[in-house]
């Protein structure tokens, strides 16, 4: 990163407003092309054969019958994709997810697919395709997958992170451990110690818009994808890397996206469709139906974690102990890594230690879902931190204030932080009057904190003069969650131009340079970063055009309100030149202006929020309605609030379902019972009240603008808010997500069990 | 040059005899990892796959041109994923 990305403390006209979005009528109108929007002549239809087995070695696999079917332009299998992974673990595993090879590790992994002329035959297809399966034991919970006796999932894993290395292979993947200080001299310390077991249950992303894709391979090599994505590039290294293509000769365009969080980070079946392609000589369209979403995209981690925190009857935190088992499917990924760094991340702690342990099962491989890994770890950390405020008598926002981290603290993973954001967070909810509203009957209050890094990562975007003057620019990052507009915004500030004069718009992989996905909070951090140099790149050679029609040196041309101005007293009385004067002219003073740019934006800067939630709960039924919330967070700058504001409140939305009623159900068979919307439920509108926002203005010193990540934290906090509002309620710590009526029923009915039992002993 | 303390993630004590941390000689993340990789084989493919480096604080995944201060804290930590 370059010194010119510091933040100046700039004011701002256009960033800070709130113009509607570019994309938004195409919207609402059903004129945006979504992934299965996309058709092209001689198209074909692709379809992909899934294991009913959670658990099985492939012995054989007969398409024999399917291709010969009328209709039928393609069969494929994992001979079609054979191996180039070049010893890359990683990439194998990928390369295995998207067609099984020896093994099926859970009911849904692909193990065939067919490309017809239309639907029905290509279903015919399938049931002609004949796999011969040696089913073998499965385990799909994640204590269970600990325990001593476990099926194993793959001979050859042996627990990383661990010396010696074992002798024998588990499900443990890998085990990770942070922290620092003497836990147990801390707990020594303590005047009270609480240790409690969690639970959560895998939920996945949710998003409305399946996986879809339509792939054209041509018999020269080259290639087409249309895909609804976060990393359009991601995806073209990934499929190129699979299929063997030179990287530059597939050209991947994405398209709007219903939805990501996540799950569209990674690519699942267009390596398939590709490989259909080719072998078909055809276009192939390829759309998940939801209950393939459900069973076969990647859902997050199930989780059982054990929390142990002492504290002093004073309210100062003595020490901490995390340990936390996360699914990662049936593939090694970092998930628990990411729950133990980020466990304890609110706090200032003299000890600390988290281990963190990566758990085979057979489930659907675990991809990241908006903050990955965090929310489970503060549901566990701030159930028990809210118990320990209760237990001690004390507020439960001031103990937090008491032990929030602040700059110089050692974080719980490791680094000593710089200026962070937690402490106005807490402050604010502690002034916010919803913390002293009055509560009815059966209502509970419940708070928490979160924590999520944000990172930036390679970018780049073109700025590009039209002869009018209007500017429109490309960036490469997928736009989740309103960053056209934003982008616009950042640019319009720039040039010092209307917004409206601003078309943005996200290039395609042969458009621009390498872009990494939007992730990690990064799309508005990172594009921003690289529009405002790319305007600034362009003011430069309009103030050389300008130059060159006024005949005057360089240095004496100012770009001020969208236009060049001449200074000084020779030539200070030049009436201004407007850019699109600048662009009208640009034929004969050095042909088009634009200004590119390529970086890489790291310095995103942590993230913290506080979270306030009032619940009323029926005692009769167990059912659980979110009555008001308030998400508090720092955004650094917020570009376009509104959408600032979305991302708040998407966060808080879909860690209300995680934690009231989302939850995959497997049976004992291992397959999963509930692979659609109507069992699989998450909140519509009418579960969820108007989610009120506070915006922090923390400047990230980082970035030109001050702008900071807001699209995770707000997903980290609400489990364990909602959990203690619960628990709150009726003095019952609710330890399992989610907190479904069944559950809470069955705990209320417990607690009702032992007061009576209390009372007779008495 | 500056010498710096590099604090290792559980991950790459073991490459390093168990310690927590080890001292390097380096201008920027570019020189550390070379060195790293030079007396640390062990810890090249964690390299080569992506290591973050917290520079008093400040995450950089990727921009190995970042200079290291004299006295600043230098922290390894795994590469994070995001949603």
């Amino acid at each position: 990163m370059t010194a010119d990305t510091k933040f100046t403390g700039q004011t701002f006209k256009s960033v800070g407003t709130r113009p509607l979005r570019p994309d938004g009528i195409d919207k609402v109108t059903g004129r945006a092309r979504y992934g299965a929007d996309i058709d092209l002549p001689g198209q074909l239809v692709g379809s992909i054969l899934r294991s009913p087995h959670p658990h099985a070695a492939i012995r054989s696999i007969d398409t024999s019958k399917a291709e010969a079917l009328q209709g039928v332009k393609a069969v494929i299998t994992s001979a079609d994709l054979p191996d180039l992974t070049n010893g890359n673990s990683e990439l194998f595993d990928i390369l295995d997810n998207c067609m099984a090879r020896t093994h099926v590790y859970y009911d849904g992994h692909a193990v065939a697919a067919v490309a017809a002329v239309d639907a029905v035959t290509a279903r015919k297809a399938l049931k002609l395709i004949k796999v011969d399966y040696e089913i073998l034991p499965h385990v799909t919970d994640v204590d269970e997958a600990v325990a001593k006796g476990a099926p194993v999932l793959h001979r050859k894993c042996f627990t990383q992170g661990v010396e010696p290395k074992p002798r024998k292979p588990s499900n443990i993947a890998r085990r990770s451990e942070f922290g620092h200080g003497d836990v147990e001299a801390g707990f020594a310390k303590a005047d009270v110690i609480i240790e409690r077991t969690f639970r959560t249950e895998q939920t996945h992303q949710g998003y409305i818009e399946p996986h879809a894709c339509v792939a054209s391979i041509s018999p020269d090599g080259s290639g087409e994808l249309w895909v609804c994505t976060q990393g359009h590039f991601v995806f073209r290294q990934h499929c190129a890397e699979l299929l063997g293509m030179d990287v530059s000769k597939l050209r991947v365009t994405p398209t709007e996206i219903g939805g990501g969080f996540g799950g569209k980070t990674h690519v699942w079946a267009e390596p398939v469709a590709l490989a259909l392609s080719r072998k078909a000589n055809r276009p192939v369209k390829l759309v998940m139906s939801r209950d393939e979403v459900f069973r076969a995209s990647g859902p997050t981690s199930a989780t059982s974690i054990d929390v142990r925190i002492g504290i002093t009857k004073k309210g100062r935190i003595t020490a901490g102990d995390a340990t936390l088992r996360y699914t990662s499917g049936p593939y090694v990924g970092m998930w628990a890594e990411l729950g133990a760094m980020t466990a304890f991340a609110c706090y200032d702690m003299k000890n600390v230690r988290t281990v963190g342990l990566e758990v085979l099962v057979n489930r659907p491989k675990t991809t990241a879902y908006r903050a990955p890994s965090a929310p489970m770890a503060a549901f566990a950390v701030e159930s028990v931190v809210d118990e320990l405020a209760g237990r001690i008598g004390m507020d439960p926002v001031d103990l937090r204030i008491r032990n929030a981290a602040k700059k110089g603290t050692q974080s719980s993973y490791g680094p000593v932080y710089g200026p962070i954001g937690i402490g106005p967070t807490l402050q604010a909810a502690k002034e916010h009057p919803h913390m002293s509203a009055p509560l009815g009957k059966n209502q509970g209050r419940g708070m928490a904190c979160g924590f999520w890094f944000n990172f930036g990562g390679q970018t780049c975007t073109d700025l590009n003069i039209a002869p009018d003057g209007t500017v429109a620019l490309t960036v490469g990052t997928i736009d989740v969650g309103g960053a056209r507009a934003s982008l616009a915004l950042v640019a319009a500030e720039e040039l010092g131009i209307p917004y409206d004069q601003v078309r943005a718009v996200v290039g395609d992989t042969s458009t621009l340079g390498y872009n990494d996905m939007t992730d990690g909070s990064r799309g508005t951090f990172s594009s921003s970063m690289a529009t405002i140099m790319s305007a600034r790149n362009a003011i430069t050679i309009l103030k050389e055009r300008a130059a060159k029609m006024w005949d005057i040196p360089v240095a004496k041309v100012a770009w001020e309100e969208g236009c060049a101005k001449a200074i000084g007293k020779k030539y200070g009385n030049l009436a201004p030149l407007s850019l699109a004067e600048i662009a009208a002219a640009a034929p004969n003073t050095g042909g088009p202006i634009a200004g590119h740019n390529e970086l890489v934006a790291d310095g995103a800067g942590v993230s913290f929020a506080t979270h306030i939630c009032d619940v009323e709960v029926d005692p009769e039924t167990g059912r659980t309605q979110v009555v008001r919330y308030t998400v508090i967070q720092d955004a650094g700058k917020a570009v376009h609030p509104t959408y600032v504001e979305g991302q708040y409140q998407g966060g808080a939305a879909q860690g209300i379902g995680w934690a009231l009623n989302e939850e995959y159900v497997y049976g004992e068979d291992g397959r999963l019972q509930n692979a659609g919307f109507l069992d699989y439920r998450i909140p519509v509108c009418s579960d969820l009240p108007m989610i009120d926002t506070q915006i922090l203005e923390i400047p990230n010193p980082n970035h030109p603008y001050g702008i900071r990540g807001v699209g995770e934290t707000s997903i980290v906090p609400p489990l364990a808010a909602i959990g203690n509002a619960v628990s709150n309620a009726f003095g019952v710590r609710m330890t399992h997500v989610p907190m479904s009526a069944p559950r809470i029923l069955k705990a209320l009915d417990e607690a009702e069990e032992a007061s009576s039992t209390s009372t007779e002993t008495a | 040059m500056a010498q710096h303390e590099v604090k290792l993630w559980s991950a790459l004590r073991p490459f390093a005899q168990g310690e927590a941390s080890v001292r390097v000689k380096a201008r920027t993340i570019r020189e550390l990892f070379a060195r790293l990789e030079a007396d640390y084989p062990g810890m090249a493919p964690f390299i080569r796959q992506g290591i973050a480096v917290s520079v008093d604080g400040t995450l950089y995944r990727d921009s190995w041109d970042t200079e290291l201060p004299e006295g600043a804290e230098v922290f390894l930590l795994p590469r994070i994923q995001g949603g």
